[in-house]
Protein backbone atom coordinates (compact mmCIF):
# COMPACT_ATOMS: atom_id res chain seq x y z
CA UNK A 1 0.00 0.00 0.00
CA UNK A 2 2.71 2.07 0.85
CA UNK A 3 3.84 1.50 -2.92
CA UNK A 4 0.84 2.29 -4.28
CA UNK A 5 0.70 6.17 -2.21
CA UNK A 6 4.03 6.82 -3.89
CA UNK A 7 3.33 5.43 -7.03
CA UNK A 8 5.69 6.85 -9.62
CA UNK A 9 3.39 10.46 -11.68
CA UNK A 10 3.98 8.68 -15.01
CA UNK A 11 1.70 5.76 -14.44
CA UNK A 12 -0.96 8.43 -13.34
CA UNK A 13 -0.18 10.52 -16.82
CA UNK A 14 -1.08 7.51 -18.63
CA UNK A 15 -4.08 6.57 -17.04
CA UNK A 16 -4.85 10.78 -18.01
CA UNK A 17 -4.00 9.82 -21.49
CA UNK A 18 -6.07 6.82 -21.82
CA UNK A 19 -8.80 8.61 -20.12
CA UNK A 20 -8.67 11.43 -22.77
CA UNK A 21 -7.64 9.47 -25.64
CA UNK A 22 -10.46 6.38 -25.56
CA UNK A 23 -13.78 8.28 -25.42
CA UNK A 24 -12.67 10.53 -28.66
CA UNK A 25 -12.12 7.06 -30.31
CA UNK A 26 -15.19 5.31 -28.96
CA UNK A 27 -17.34 7.81 -29.37
CA UNK A 28 -19.86 7.82 -27.27
CA UNK A 29 -22.89 10.72 -26.68
CA UNK A 30 -23.62 11.96 -23.09
CA UNK A 31 -26.66 14.17 -22.63
CA UNK A 32 -25.48 17.64 -22.26
CA UNK A 33 -28.51 20.29 -20.61
CA UNK A 34 -28.18 24.23 -20.66
CA UNK A 35 -28.25 25.76 -17.25
CA UNK A 36 -29.98 28.75 -16.58
CA UNK A 37 -26.69 31.04 -17.03
CA UNK A 38 -26.17 29.79 -20.64
CA UNK A 39 -29.89 30.10 -21.74
CA UNK A 40 -29.63 34.03 -20.37
CA UNK A 41 -27.12 34.47 -22.62
CA UNK A 42 -29.06 32.51 -25.46
CA UNK A 43 -32.34 33.84 -24.98
CA UNK A 44 -31.20 37.57 -24.85
CA UNK A 45 -29.86 37.48 -28.03
CA UNK A 46 -32.90 36.17 -29.39
CA UNK A 47 -34.72 38.80 -28.08
CA UNK A 48 -32.95 40.86 -29.88
CA UNK A 49 -34.29 42.55 -33.60
CA UNK A 50 -32.48 41.78 -37.08
CA UNK A 51 -29.98 44.60 -37.09
CA UNK A 52 -28.71 45.29 -33.58
CA UNK A 53 -25.15 45.76 -32.69
CA UNK A 54 -24.08 42.92 -30.58
CA UNK A 55 -19.94 43.52 -29.29
CA UNK A 56 -17.71 40.53 -28.81
CA UNK A 57 -14.55 41.41 -27.11
CA UNK A 58 -12.27 37.93 -27.53
CA UNK A 59 -10.26 38.57 -24.91
CA UNK A 60 -8.18 35.32 -24.80
CA UNK A 61 -5.13 33.60 -26.50
CA UNK A 62 -4.17 30.13 -27.88
CA UNK A 63 -3.53 28.63 -24.39
CA UNK A 64 -7.18 29.31 -23.70
CA UNK A 65 -8.26 28.57 -27.44
CA UNK A 66 -9.99 24.93 -26.23
CA UNK A 67 -12.45 26.29 -24.06
CA UNK A 68 -13.01 30.01 -25.54
CA UNK A 69 -13.27 29.59 -29.19
CA UNK A 70 -16.28 26.81 -29.76
CA UNK A 71 -17.63 29.87 -27.16
CA UNK A 72 -16.88 32.33 -30.02
CA UNK A 73 -18.46 29.94 -33.02
CA UNK A 74 -21.14 29.41 -31.23
CA UNK A 75 -21.97 32.96 -30.40
CA UNK A 76 -21.25 33.99 -33.73
CA UNK A 77 -23.39 31.63 -35.71
CA UNK A 78 -26.12 32.15 -33.72
CA UNK A 79 -25.89 36.32 -34.07
CA UNK A 80 -25.45 35.80 -38.15
CA UNK A 81 -28.42 33.00 -38.01
CA UNK A 82 -30.39 36.07 -36.32
CA UNK A 83 -29.18 38.85 -39.04
CA UNK A 84 -27.55 40.60 -35.91
CA UNK A 85 -24.78 42.71 -36.84
CA UNK A 86 -21.61 41.44 -35.18
CA UNK A 87 -18.76 43.89 -33.67
CA UNK A 88 -15.32 42.07 -33.08
CA UNK A 89 -12.42 43.36 -30.94
CA UNK A 90 -10.10 41.93 -28.40
CA UNK A 91 -7.61 43.19 -25.65
CA UNK A 92 -5.69 40.34 -25.75
CA UNK A 93 -2.50 40.70 -28.40
CA UNK A 94 -2.55 37.26 -28.82
CA UNK A 95 -5.96 37.17 -29.65
CA UNK A 96 -6.62 38.76 -32.89
CA UNK A 97 -5.70 36.00 -35.12
CA UNK A 98 -8.33 33.50 -33.35
CA UNK A 99 -10.90 36.03 -32.90
CA UNK A 100 -10.54 37.23 -36.97
CA UNK A 101 -10.91 33.62 -37.82
CA UNK A 102 -13.69 33.08 -35.71
CA UNK A 103 -15.69 35.84 -37.19
CA UNK A 104 -14.42 35.49 -40.94
CA UNK A 105 -15.50 31.45 -40.89
CA UNK A 106 -18.88 32.17 -39.23
CA UNK A 107 -19.78 34.94 -41.60
CA UNK A 108 -18.65 33.28 -44.62
CA UNK A 109 -21.50 30.28 -43.80
CA UNK A 110 -24.16 33.08 -43.57
CA UNK A 111 -22.91 34.82 -46.49
CA UNK A 112 -22.42 37.75 -44.44
CA UNK A 113 -20.21 40.60 -45.63
CA UNK A 114 -17.29 42.19 -44.13
CA UNK A 115 -18.32 46.17 -42.90
CA UNK A 116 -21.80 45.83 -43.55
CA UNK A 117 -22.93 43.10 -41.35
CA UNK A 118 -20.04 42.76 -39.40
CA UNK A 119 -16.17 44.20 -38.68
CA UNK A 120 -13.44 43.12 -36.56
CA UNK A 121 -11.72 46.18 -35.09
CA UNK A 122 -8.71 44.40 -33.65
CA UNK A 123 -6.56 44.57 -30.57
CA UNK A 124 -6.18 47.72 -28.52
CA UNK A 125 -3.49 47.82 -25.59
CA UNK A 126 -4.51 49.69 -22.50
CA UNK A 127 -7.76 47.34 -21.14
CA UNK A 128 -9.71 49.66 -18.89
CA UNK A 129 -8.51 52.55 -20.90
CA UNK A 130 -9.74 50.71 -23.75
CA UNK A 131 -12.92 50.20 -22.34
CA UNK A 132 -13.90 54.06 -21.12
CA UNK A 133 -12.77 55.88 -24.01
CA UNK A 134 -14.86 53.04 -26.09
CA UNK A 135 -17.78 54.34 -23.67
CA UNK A 136 -16.66 57.77 -24.36
CA UNK A 137 -16.57 57.34 -28.40
CA UNK A 138 -15.81 54.31 -29.98
CA UNK A 139 -13.89 56.22 -33.28
CA UNK A 140 -11.96 57.52 -30.89
CA UNK A 141 -11.13 54.48 -29.55
CA UNK A 142 -10.83 53.02 -32.80
CA UNK A 143 -9.94 55.36 -35.47
CA UNK A 144 -9.27 51.96 -37.93
CA UNK A 145 -10.20 48.18 -37.94
CA UNK A 146 -8.04 45.21 -38.29
CA UNK A 147 -7.32 45.72 -41.56
CA UNK A 148 -6.75 49.33 -41.49
CA UNK A 149 -10.58 50.75 -43.06
CA UNK A 150 -11.41 53.87 -41.17
CA UNK A 151 -13.99 52.72 -38.85
CA UNK A 152 -16.07 56.08 -39.09
CA UNK A 153 -16.99 54.99 -42.48
CA UNK A 154 -18.34 51.47 -41.70
CA UNK A 155 -21.94 51.03 -42.65
CA UNK A 156 -21.73 48.18 -39.77
CA UNK A 157 -21.01 50.80 -37.54
CA UNK A 158 -24.05 53.18 -38.40
CA UNK A 159 -25.78 54.46 -35.19
CA UNK A 160 -23.32 53.50 -32.92
CA UNK A 161 -21.41 56.14 -31.40
CA UNK A 162 -20.27 54.56 -27.83
CA UNK A 163 -20.96 51.22 -25.85
CA UNK A 164 -23.94 52.82 -24.60
CA UNK A 165 -25.59 51.90 -28.54
CA UNK A 166 -24.53 48.69 -28.10
CA UNK A 167 -27.77 46.12 -27.87
CA UNK A 168 -25.55 43.80 -26.09
CA UNK A 169 -21.78 43.57 -24.95
CA UNK A 170 -20.43 39.94 -24.29
CA UNK A 171 -16.59 39.24 -23.38
CA UNK A 172 -14.88 35.99 -23.57
CA UNK A 173 -12.38 36.18 -21.31
CA UNK A 174 -9.25 34.19 -19.92
CA UNK A 175 -7.95 36.87 -17.78
CA UNK A 176 -9.39 39.60 -15.32
CA UNK A 177 -11.18 40.91 -18.28
CA UNK A 178 -14.64 40.46 -17.32
CA UNK A 179 -14.39 42.40 -13.91
CA UNK A 180 -12.71 45.19 -15.93
CA UNK A 181 -15.99 45.20 -18.64
CA UNK A 182 -18.40 45.46 -15.10
CA UNK A 183 -16.06 48.00 -13.26
CA UNK A 184 -15.50 50.32 -16.33
CA UNK A 185 -17.80 49.54 -18.93
CA UNK A 186 -21.03 48.21 -17.87
CA UNK A 187 -21.39 50.49 -14.86
CA UNK A 188 -20.47 53.54 -16.14
CA UNK A 189 -22.13 53.18 -19.72
CA UNK A 190 -24.98 51.27 -18.74
CA UNK A 191 -25.50 48.55 -20.79
CA UNK A 192 -26.33 44.74 -21.19
CA UNK A 193 -23.67 42.47 -20.57
CA UNK A 194 -22.92 38.69 -21.06
CA UNK A 195 -19.73 36.80 -19.97
CA UNK A 196 -17.71 34.11 -21.06
CA UNK A 197 -14.87 32.36 -19.55
CA UNK A 198 -12.18 29.30 -18.38
CA UNK A 199 -13.51 26.91 -16.05
CA UNK A 200 -11.06 27.91 -13.92
CA UNK A 201 -12.38 31.76 -13.99
CA UNK A 202 -16.06 30.34 -13.24
CA UNK A 203 -15.85 30.60 -9.91
CA UNK A 204 -14.90 34.43 -9.40
CA UNK A 205 -18.10 35.41 -11.36
CA UNK A 206 -21.02 34.21 -9.10
CA UNK A 207 -21.09 37.36 -7.47
CA UNK A 208 -21.78 39.07 -10.84
CA UNK A 209 -24.39 36.65 -12.00
CA UNK A 210 -26.09 37.25 -8.32
CA UNK A 211 -25.85 40.79 -8.81
CA UNK A 212 -27.32 40.80 -12.31
CA UNK A 213 -24.43 42.60 -13.59
CA UNK A 214 -23.87 40.37 -15.46
CA UNK A 215 -26.86 38.73 -17.68
CA UNK A 216 -25.72 35.42 -18.51
CA UNK A 217 -22.50 33.00 -18.17
CA UNK A 218 -20.73 30.66 -20.39
CA UNK A 219 -18.07 28.38 -18.31
CA UNK A 220 -15.53 26.43 -19.23
CA UNK A 221 -15.91 24.03 -22.24
CA UNK A 222 -19.29 23.08 -20.68
CA UNK A 223 -20.39 26.53 -21.23
CA UNK A 224 -19.88 26.29 -24.87
CA UNK A 225 -20.98 22.88 -25.40
CA UNK A 226 -24.57 24.12 -23.51
CA UNK A 227 -24.58 27.11 -26.26
CA UNK A 228 -23.99 24.36 -28.98
CA UNK A 229 -26.51 22.31 -27.71
CA UNK A 230 -29.25 25.57 -27.65
CA UNK A 231 -28.54 26.62 -30.92
CA UNK A 232 -28.72 23.14 -32.58
CA UNK A 233 -25.32 22.75 -33.48
CA UNK A 234 -23.05 20.06 -31.75
CA UNK A 235 -19.48 20.88 -33.03
CA UNK A 236 -15.78 20.74 -31.16
CA UNK A 237 -17.46 21.82 -27.71
CA UNK A 238 -20.48 18.70 -27.44
CA UNK A 239 -17.25 16.62 -28.86
CA UNK A 240 -15.02 17.51 -25.66
CA UNK A 241 -17.88 16.38 -22.93
CA UNK A 242 -16.97 12.76 -23.33
CA UNK A 243 -13.28 12.87 -22.51
CA UNK A 244 -14.06 15.82 -20.45
CA UNK A 245 -15.84 13.52 -18.22
CA UNK A 246 -14.33 10.90 -18.21
CA UNK A 247 -11.11 12.75 -17.20
CA UNK A 248 -13.22 13.93 -14.40
CA UNK A 249 -14.25 10.92 -12.88
CA UNK A 250 -10.37 9.21 -13.31
CA UNK A 251 -9.19 12.60 -10.98
CA UNK A 252 -12.27 11.91 -8.72
CA UNK A 253 -11.29 8.14 -8.47
CA UNK A 254 -7.89 9.21 -7.77
CA UNK A 255 -8.82 11.40 -4.76
CA UNK A 256 -11.22 9.07 -3.56
CA UNK A 257 -8.40 5.63 -3.91
CA UNK A 258 -5.76 8.08 -2.57
CA UNK A 259 -7.58 8.90 0.59
CA UNK A 260 -8.69 5.44 1.01
CA UNK A 261 -4.99 3.99 0.72
CA UNK A 262 -4.20 7.12 3.13
CA UNK A 263 -6.45 6.03 6.04
CA UNK A 264 -5.93 2.21 5.42
CA UNK A 265 -2.11 2.70 5.98
CA UNK A 266 -3.17 4.81 9.12
CA UNK A 267 -0.97 7.75 8.40
CA UNK A 268 -2.33 10.60 10.18
CA UNK A 269 0.27 13.23 9.51
CA UNK B 1 17.82 64.24 -9.81
CA UNK B 2 15.55 64.03 -6.98
CA UNK B 3 13.22 66.61 -8.66
CA UNK B 4 13.16 64.41 -11.76
CA UNK B 5 12.87 61.02 -10.33
CA UNK B 6 10.49 61.94 -7.44
CA UNK B 7 8.89 65.11 -7.07
CA UNK B 8 7.41 66.01 -10.88
CA UNK B 9 6.19 61.73 -10.65
CA UNK B 10 4.53 62.46 -7.79
CA UNK B 11 3.00 65.94 -8.58
CA UNK B 12 1.56 64.55 -11.97
CA UNK B 13 0.18 61.78 -9.81
CA UNK B 14 -1.58 64.17 -7.22
CA UNK B 15 -2.58 66.37 -9.57
CA UNK B 16 -4.23 63.53 -12.60
CA UNK B 17 -5.35 61.85 -9.40
CA UNK B 18 -7.83 64.39 -7.64
CA UNK B 19 -8.73 65.68 -11.18
CA UNK B 20 -9.95 62.11 -12.42
CA UNK B 21 -11.60 61.46 -9.44
CA UNK B 22 -13.62 64.59 -9.59
CA UNK B 23 -14.13 64.13 -13.45
CA UNK B 24 -16.04 60.93 -12.65
CA UNK B 25 -18.95 62.77 -10.83
CA UNK B 26 -18.86 65.78 -13.36
CA UNK B 27 -21.08 64.68 -16.22
CA UNK B 28 -20.40 68.23 -18.08
CA UNK B 29 -19.58 68.23 -21.78
CA UNK B 30 -16.00 69.35 -21.02
CA UNK B 31 -15.41 67.11 -18.30
CA UNK B 32 -16.33 64.38 -21.20
CA UNK B 33 -13.71 65.39 -23.19
CA UNK B 34 -11.21 65.63 -20.81
CA UNK B 35 -12.31 61.69 -20.43
CA UNK B 36 -11.44 60.83 -23.74
CA UNK B 37 -8.32 62.67 -24.22
CA UNK B 38 -6.87 61.38 -20.78
CA UNK B 39 -7.88 57.84 -21.92
CA UNK B 40 -6.06 58.00 -25.57
CA UNK B 41 -3.26 59.76 -23.66
CA UNK B 42 -3.06 56.46 -21.13
CA UNK B 43 -3.35 54.21 -24.26
CA UNK B 44 -1.08 55.37 -25.94
CA UNK B 45 1.35 55.56 -23.15
CA UNK B 46 0.26 51.90 -22.54
CA UNK B 47 1.60 51.26 -25.78
CA UNK B 48 5.55 51.79 -24.94
CA UNK B 49 4.86 49.40 -22.46
CA UNK B 50 5.60 46.42 -24.98
CA UNK B 51 9.21 48.43 -25.73
CA UNK B 52 9.92 47.65 -22.26
CA UNK B 53 8.56 43.99 -21.92
CA UNK B 54 10.49 43.30 -24.75
CA UNK B 55 13.56 44.95 -23.03
CA UNK B 56 13.47 42.89 -20.22
CA UNK B 57 12.86 39.81 -21.66
CA UNK B 58 15.68 40.01 -23.70
CA UNK B 59 17.64 41.00 -21.07
CA UNK B 60 17.04 38.09 -18.71
CA UNK B 61 17.12 35.45 -21.26
CA UNK B 62 20.72 37.37 -23.05
CA UNK B 63 21.76 37.21 -18.93
CA UNK B 64 20.91 33.66 -18.59
CA UNK B 65 22.89 32.74 -22.13
CA UNK B 66 25.55 35.01 -20.74
CA UNK B 67 26.52 33.37 -17.38
CA UNK B 68 25.62 29.76 -19.27
CA UNK B 69 23.02 29.15 -15.96
CA UNK B 70 21.35 25.30 -16.22
CA UNK B 71 18.71 25.45 -19.22
CA UNK B 72 20.71 28.31 -20.49
CA UNK B 73 20.04 26.37 -24.30
CA UNK B 74 15.96 27.26 -23.94
CA UNK B 75 16.73 30.96 -23.72
CA UNK B 76 18.41 31.20 -27.37
CA UNK B 77 14.83 29.74 -28.41
CA UNK B 78 13.41 32.70 -27.19
CA UNK B 79 15.78 35.15 -29.39
CA UNK B 80 14.95 32.82 -32.62
CA UNK B 81 11.85 32.35 -31.83
CA UNK B 82 11.06 36.27 -31.36
CA UNK B 83 13.55 37.31 -34.33
CA UNK B 84 11.70 35.18 -36.63
CA UNK B 85 7.76 36.59 -35.38
CA UNK B 86 9.73 40.00 -35.79
CA UNK B 87 11.06 39.31 -38.85
CA UNK B 88 7.85 38.13 -40.63
CA UNK B 89 5.53 40.30 -38.54
CA UNK B 90 7.46 43.23 -40.29
CA UNK B 91 7.90 42.44 -43.63
CA UNK B 92 3.63 41.80 -43.81
CA UNK B 93 3.62 39.76 -46.81
CA UNK B 94 5.97 41.78 -48.67
CA UNK B 95 3.98 44.99 -48.14
CA UNK B 96 6.02 45.74 -44.92
CA UNK B 97 5.04 47.44 -41.69
CA UNK B 98 4.25 50.82 -42.99
CA UNK B 99 1.43 49.51 -44.56
CA UNK B 100 -2.02 47.85 -43.54
CA UNK B 101 -1.93 44.18 -42.18
CA UNK B 102 -2.14 41.58 -45.09
CA UNK B 103 -4.13 38.42 -45.36
CA UNK B 104 -2.11 34.73 -45.37
CA UNK B 105 1.74 36.09 -44.40
CA UNK B 106 4.30 33.84 -43.14
CA UNK B 107 2.96 35.87 -39.53
CA UNK B 108 -0.35 34.56 -40.01
CA UNK B 109 1.15 30.80 -40.58
CA UNK B 110 3.20 30.75 -37.69
CA UNK B 111 0.59 31.97 -35.60
CA UNK B 112 -1.71 29.14 -36.14
CA UNK B 113 0.75 26.50 -36.68
CA UNK B 114 3.16 27.23 -34.20
CA UNK B 115 1.90 29.47 -31.41
CA UNK B 116 -1.72 28.11 -31.53
CA UNK B 117 -0.80 24.26 -30.90
CA UNK B 118 2.43 25.44 -28.89
CA UNK B 119 -0.29 27.31 -26.38
CA UNK B 120 -2.94 24.27 -26.41
CA UNK B 121 -0.19 21.47 -25.44
CA UNK B 122 1.25 23.84 -22.58
CA UNK B 123 -2.39 24.19 -21.05
CA UNK B 124 -3.48 20.12 -22.00
CA UNK B 125 -0.69 19.52 -19.89
CA UNK B 126 -2.20 20.95 -16.59
CA UNK B 127 -4.80 17.91 -16.71
CA UNK B 128 -1.86 15.32 -16.49
CA UNK B 129 -0.20 17.59 -13.52
CA UNK B 130 -3.70 18.06 -11.94
CA UNK B 131 -4.86 14.28 -12.04
CA UNK B 132 -1.34 13.59 -10.35
CA UNK B 133 -1.26 16.53 -7.59
CA UNK B 134 -4.82 15.44 -6.89
CA UNK B 135 -3.80 11.35 -6.08
CA UNK B 136 -0.70 12.46 -4.20
CA UNK B 137 -1.44 15.40 -2.11
CA UNK B 138 -5.31 15.68 -1.79
CA UNK B 139 -6.11 14.35 1.87
CA UNK B 140 -8.52 14.25 4.41
CA UNK B 141 -6.22 15.56 6.95
CA UNK B 142 -8.35 17.82 8.92
CA UNK B 143 -12.31 18.39 8.70
CA UNK B 144 -11.84 21.71 7.00
CA UNK B 145 -9.65 19.36 4.15
CA UNK B 146 -12.53 16.68 3.97
CA UNK B 147 -15.30 19.60 3.74
CA UNK B 148 -13.19 20.71 0.54
CA UNK B 149 -12.26 17.79 -0.59
CA UNK B 150 -15.93 16.44 -0.81
CA UNK B 151 -17.16 19.88 -2.07
CA UNK B 152 -14.47 19.13 -4.65
CA UNK B 153 -15.55 16.09 -6.17
CA UNK B 154 -19.15 16.79 -6.10
CA UNK B 155 -18.32 20.16 -8.14
CA UNK B 156 -15.99 17.81 -10.43
CA UNK B 157 -18.34 15.43 -11.27
CA UNK B 158 -21.28 17.28 -10.70
CA UNK B 159 -20.47 19.83 -13.82
CA UNK B 160 -19.77 17.49 -16.46
CA UNK B 161 -22.79 15.71 -17.82
CA UNK B 162 -21.67 12.04 -16.91
CA UNK B 163 -22.53 13.71 -13.22
CA UNK B 164 -26.61 13.38 -13.48
CA UNK B 165 -25.58 10.26 -14.53
CA UNK B 166 -24.22 9.47 -11.47
CA UNK B 167 -27.03 10.40 -9.45
CA UNK B 168 -29.26 12.92 -10.46
CA UNK B 169 -28.97 15.17 -7.29
CA UNK B 170 -25.03 15.85 -8.16
CA UNK B 171 -25.73 18.46 -10.81
CA UNK B 172 -28.28 20.63 -8.66
CA UNK B 173 -25.46 19.70 -5.70
CA UNK B 174 -22.72 21.31 -7.73
CA UNK B 175 -24.80 24.34 -8.48
CA UNK B 176 -25.67 25.13 -5.23
CA UNK B 177 -22.13 24.94 -3.87
CA UNK B 178 -21.22 27.03 -6.38
CA UNK B 179 -24.13 29.90 -6.13
CA UNK B 180 -23.99 29.48 -2.36
CA UNK B 181 -21.03 29.18 -0.57
CA UNK B 182 -18.44 29.85 -3.60
CA UNK B 183 -20.63 32.98 -4.12
CA UNK B 184 -20.60 34.21 -0.51
CA UNK B 185 -16.74 33.68 -0.25
CA UNK B 186 -15.79 35.23 -3.23
CA UNK B 187 -18.12 38.06 -2.34
CA UNK B 188 -16.44 38.59 0.31
CA UNK B 189 -12.45 38.32 -1.20
CA UNK B 190 -14.29 40.83 -4.32
CA UNK B 191 -15.22 42.80 -1.50
CA UNK B 192 -11.53 43.21 0.94
CA UNK B 193 -9.72 43.82 -2.43
CA UNK B 194 -11.74 45.88 -3.99
CA UNK B 195 -11.27 48.33 -0.51
CA UNK B 196 -7.63 47.48 -0.80
CA UNK B 197 -7.37 48.54 -4.43
CA UNK B 198 -8.86 52.16 -3.04
CA UNK B 199 -6.44 52.48 -0.45
CA UNK B 200 -3.73 51.57 -2.50
CA UNK B 201 -4.82 54.56 -4.97
CA UNK B 202 -5.69 57.19 -2.50
CA UNK B 203 -1.98 56.12 -0.89
CA UNK B 204 -0.31 56.49 -4.64
CA UNK B 205 -2.46 59.85 -5.09
CA UNK B 206 -0.98 61.24 -1.51
CA UNK B 207 2.01 60.33 -2.38
CA UNK B 208 2.05 58.10 0.41
CA UNK B 209 2.54 54.69 -1.77
CA UNK B 210 6.21 55.22 -3.83
CA UNK B 211 6.85 51.51 -4.91
CA UNK B 212 6.09 52.33 -8.35
CA UNK B 213 8.50 54.74 -9.01
CA UNK B 214 11.13 52.31 -8.58
CA UNK B 215 14.69 52.20 -6.97
CA UNK B 216 12.93 51.22 -3.12
CA UNK B 217 12.02 53.51 -0.52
Amino acid sequence: MERLLRIDRRIIFIFVAIAVTLPLLIRFNLPVTATKDVKSIYNKINSLPEGSHVLISFDYDPASKEELQPMAVALLHHCFKNNIKVIGMTLNPGGSGLADSAITEAGKEYSRKYKEDYVFLGYKTGTELVMINMGENIFSAFPKDFYGNATVDLPVLKGVQSLQDMDYVIDLASGSSIEAWIAFGKEKYNFDFGGGCTAVIGPDMYPFLQSKQLTGLMSGLKGAAEYEILINRKSTAVAGMSPQSVVHVLVALFVIFGNVLYFMTGRKK
Amino acid sequence: MNFFKRTIPLTIAFIMGVIMTFQYYVPHEASQSLLKVVTRWGITIAGFAVFIGVYSLFHLHWNKIKRKVPGWGYSTFVFFGAGITIIFGLYNGGEFFLNDKQEGTMFDWMYFNVQIPAGATMFSILAFFMASAAYRTFRARTSEATILLVAAVIVMLGRVPVGALIWEYLPPLADWIMSVPNMAAKRGILIGVSIGAIATSLRIIFGIERAYLGGGD
